[in-house]
C-alpha cells in the first residue's frame, strides 16, 4: 500500500508560509516514491499560488478558493481538511506547528477520530504508522513516539525543523476544487480584525537569525540597538521575559518557556543571562552567539561564541561590521 | 455563568528533568510539582468574570491523585467547585483522550465558558481547548492576550498569531486558551487557602463518564511514548575577553566563513 501525504498550505494574504514548504519537502521525503503529496490551499483569490505549491513538490492542489476565506476561523478550516483527508486517502497529515495550524489540528483530530501529534521536529515512517521525535518539558527532554493503530495521522511540524526544497518549475500536478459551504457554528467566532503589530516585519518564529536582547539592556531606549542589529543581520528581534514584564518590549516578541520557541540558523543573545526558561525557547538553534559583561553568566555555557563584555560597547560595533560585511 | 478552567498539574518550569530507568518516563524524584503557568492565566480570568458576572467556578483536572494539589490551590484562589478524574484506566492516554475524558466531565456542567491553558508546558500539546471545543461542538479561540466584554454572551478576544494580532468577535457558550499578557495572576490569600483546606474534592469515575474505554487512557492511546533523551548536549564554545572590535571582527568573520549563517 502507498503512503499518500496531505499537507495544509498556510498562507496570507496570497503569500504562504515558509512552512507550507518545509512540510512539501518533508512529505515528497516521506512518500519515498510509493506516494501521492496532495496539498490544502485554502483563501480568497489564490487560485494562482497553486503552481508555487506543485514546483515545491505537489502532486494535486485542493483549491477552495472563496471570499468566506479571506479570514477564516479554524473550524471551517479543519472541515476543509476533513474533506481533503476523505478524498484523498492520506496516511498522513501534516499541517504547521503556527497558531493556525495548532488550532486546526485537534479539531481535524476530533473529527477524524485520529491521533495528532503535536510540535514534531522529525518524522519517518514506522512499520506500522509513523514516528516522530518532539521537544517536551521546555526542552529538558525529547520524545520519541510512535503512532498506534490506522490512519490517517495528524502530525504538527514546528517551521524550521525540516527544510524547504527549491522550487522545481519541471513539476507538474493537477488543482481540484473544493466547495466551500458554511455552517451555522462558523459564525459563533468571526474574525474582524488583523492588527500588524509594530516593528515587526520578520515572523520570529519562521526567522533564520534572531537578535534578543535582555535586562542588560538598562532601559527601554536602549532597544534601538538589538533592532539596528537585526536590521544589519536580516533578522527578527527577540527579548527575555524580564524586558517584556517590565514592558520594554512587546509579548509577541518573548523567546522562551512561555514565549515563543525559536530554531534559527543563528541566535544572539545580547544583555540575557541565560536563564533556563529562556533557554528553553532557544536551545536548539543552530549558531548561539553571547554577549554578556558577566563571564559566568549561564548564557555563555551554551554559547558557540561569547563576547564577555559591555553591550553598549559591542553592540555599536557589531551593527557597524555587520553593516560593513552586508554592503561588502 | 457557569465558567469551567481546566487545570493540568506539571513539573516547574525550574525543575531539573531525569529520564527514569524505563527510558520511557519522567523520574518524578525531586521534580516540584506546580500549575501549568498559562492555567494560571485562566484561572485569574475565570475569577474576573466571575466578579463581573457571577455564576459558578469549577475547576477540572485530569491526572495521578497528586493532581488534587493543583486543583486545592485553585479553590484558594476561589474556585467553587473542584472536580478531579484520577481513575487509573483513565490516565497515561492521549491527547485526544484526554480531550475527550475532560469534554465528557465539563458536559455535565452545562459550560458557559470553558477556559484551558495555551499549552501544558510538560507535554507541550497546544491543543487541548481546542479539541475540547470540537468535542463539544463549540467555537474556541486560542492564545488569547486580551478580553472585551460586550455583554453576558459576547466578547471580543484578541490573539497573538505569528507577527500580528487576531481580533475574533465571539459568542459563549465557547472555548478559550490563555496567554501570557492576558491579566496578572493573583496569590492565594491566607484565608482563602484556610477555607480550601475544608472544600471537597469531587470524584469523577469512568461510570460518570459516557466515554469509549477503548478510546482513553494507555489502553486506548493512540500515541505511544517510545523513548525519552535528553537534549543534545551543547559544547562550551569559545568566549572572547578585552578588546571589543578584534572579537566582533572575528565572531562576524567565523559566522560567516565557518558556520555559513551570514
Ligand atoms: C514560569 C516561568 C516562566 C518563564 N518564562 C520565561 C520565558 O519564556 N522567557 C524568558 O526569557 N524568561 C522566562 N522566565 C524568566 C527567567 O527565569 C528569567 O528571569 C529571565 O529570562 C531573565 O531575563 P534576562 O536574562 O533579561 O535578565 P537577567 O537574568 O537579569 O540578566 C541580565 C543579564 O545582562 C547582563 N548585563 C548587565 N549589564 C550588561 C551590559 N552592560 N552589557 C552586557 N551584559 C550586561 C548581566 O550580566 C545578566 O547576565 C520565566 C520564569 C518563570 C518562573
Ligand atoms: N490532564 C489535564 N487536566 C486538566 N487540564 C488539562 C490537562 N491536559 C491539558 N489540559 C488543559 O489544556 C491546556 C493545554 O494543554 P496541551 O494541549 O496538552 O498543551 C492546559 O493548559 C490545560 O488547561
Amino acid at each position: 500500500m502507498g503512503f499518500d501525504v496531505l499537507v495544509f498550505a498556510e498562507q496570507r494574504g496570497g503569500v504562504f508560509k515558509k512552512s507550507a514548504f518545509e512540510a512539501l519537502a518533508l512529505a515528497r521525503a516521506l512518500t519515498k516514491g510509493d506516494g501521492a503529496v496532495t496539498a490544502i490551499l485554502a483563501g480568497n483569490g489564490v487560485e494562482a499560488k497553486a503552481a508555487d505549491l506543485i514546483s515545491r513538490g505537489a502532486d494535486t492542489v485542493v483549491l477552495a478558493d472563496d471570499p468566506a476565506l479571506e479570514r477564516p476561523g479554524s473550524i471551517l478550516l479543519s472541515r476543509l481538511a476533513q474533506e481533503a483527508a476523505s478524498s484523498s486517502k492520506a496516511s498522513l497529515i501534516l499541517l504547521p506547528a503556527t497558531a493556525l495550524g495548532r488550532d486546526i489540528a485537534p479539531r481535524l483530530a476530533a473529527r477524524l477520530d485520529r491521533p495528532w501529534i503535536a510540535e514534531a521536529i522529525e518524522v519517518s515512517r514506522a512499520e506500522h504508522g509513523i514516528s516522530a521525535r518532539k521537544s517536551i518539558v521546555g526542552g529538558k527532554a525529547f520524545a520519541t513516539l510512535a503512532t498506534v493503530g490506522d490512519p490517517p495521522y495528524i502530525v504538527t511540524l514546528r517551521p524550521g525543523a525540516h527544510p524547504a526544497a527549491d522550487p522545481d518549475p519541471s513539476r507538474s500536478g493537477s488543482t481540484v476544487k473544493l466547495s466551500v459551504a458554511s455552517d451555522p457554528l462558523d459564525l459563533r467566532a468571526k474574525v474582524i480584525d488583523l492588527l500588524q503589530s509594530a516593528g515587526q516585519t520578520i515572523d520570529l518564529q519562521e526567522a533564520e537569525i534572531v537578535v534578543s536582547g535582555g535586562r542588560g539592556l538598562k532601559g527601554p531606549e536602549n532597544f534601538s540597538l538589538i533592532r539596528d542589529l537585526a536590521d544589519a543581520l536580516g533578522g527578527a528581534v527577540g527579548a527575555s521575559r524580564a524586558v517584556v514584564d517590565k514592558g520594554w518590549i512587546d509579548h509577541q516578541h518573548q523567546v522562551g518557556q512561555t514565549g515563543v520557541t525559536v530554531s534559527p540558523k543563528l541566535y544572539v543573545a545580547c544583555g540575557i543571562s541565560g536563564a533556563i526558561q529562556h533557554l528553553a525557547g532557544m536551545r536548539t538553534s543552530g549558531c548561539i552567539v553571547a554577549i554578556n559583561s558577566d563571564a559566568d553568566a549561564p548564557i555563555f555555557k551554551i554559547a558557540d561564541f561569547g563576547i564577555v563584555g559591555d553591550l553598549f560597547e559591542v553592540l555599536p560595533i557589531m551593527i557597524e561590521e555587520a553593516r560593513k560585511m552586508r554592503a561588502s | 455563568m457557569n465558567i469551567v478552567v481546566c487545570v493540568k498539574q506539571v513539573p516547574s518550569s525550574e525543575a531539573r528533568i531525569h529520564i527514569a530507568a524505563d527510558g520511557r518516563s519522567i523520574d518524578p524524584a525531586g521534580v516540584e510539582l506546580v500549575v501549568n503557568p498559562y492555567d494560571e492565566y485562566a484561572m485569574e480570568e475565570a475569577l474576573k468574570t466571575r466578579e463581573k458576572f457571577g455564576g459558578t467556578l469549577t475547576v477540572v483536572s485530569l491526572g495521578p491523585a497528586k493532581t488534587e494539589e493543583a486543583l486545592r490551590t485553585c479553590l484558594a484562589l476561589g474556585a467553587d467547585r473542584a472536580l478531579v478524574v484520577k481513575e487509573a484506566s483513565l490516565l497515561g492516554g492521549d491527547g485526544l483522550g484526554a480531550a475527550r475524558i475532560l469534554a465528557e466531565t465539563i458536559r455535565s456542567l452545562d459550560p458557559d465558558l470553558i477556559l484551558c491553558g495555551k499549552v501544558a508546558i510538560d507535554v507541550e500539546g497546544y491543543g487541548t481547548g481546542p479539541a475540547i471545543a470540537e468535542i463539544l461542538g463549540l467555537p474556541h479561540v486560542s492564545v488569547v492576550s486580551k478580553l472585551e466584554w460586550k455583554d453576558e454572551r459576547h466578547l471580543t478576544a484578541h490573539r497573538e498569531i505569528e507577527g500580528a494580532t487576531e481580533v475574533v468577535e465571539l459568542e459563549l457558550p465557547a472555548v478559550l486558551t490563555a496567554n501570557k499578557g492576558l491579566n496578572e495572576p493573583r496569590y492565594p490569600s491566607l484565608p482563602g487557602i484556610m477555607k480550601a483546606k475544608k472544600k471537597p474534592i469531587e470524584e469523577i469515575g469512568s461510570s460518570a463518564l459516557s466515554v469509549d474505554p477503548s478510546l482513553v487512557g494507555a489502553a486506548g492511546a493512540r500515541v505511544a511514548t517510545e523513548s525519552l533523551s535528553p537534549p543534545p548536549m551543547r559544547q562550551e564554545g569559545r568566549k572572547w575577553t578585552g578588546d571589543g572590535r578584534a572579537a566582533v571582527v572575528e565572531v562576524l568573520r567565523l559566522l560567516r566563513e565557518e558556520r555559513k549563517v551570514l
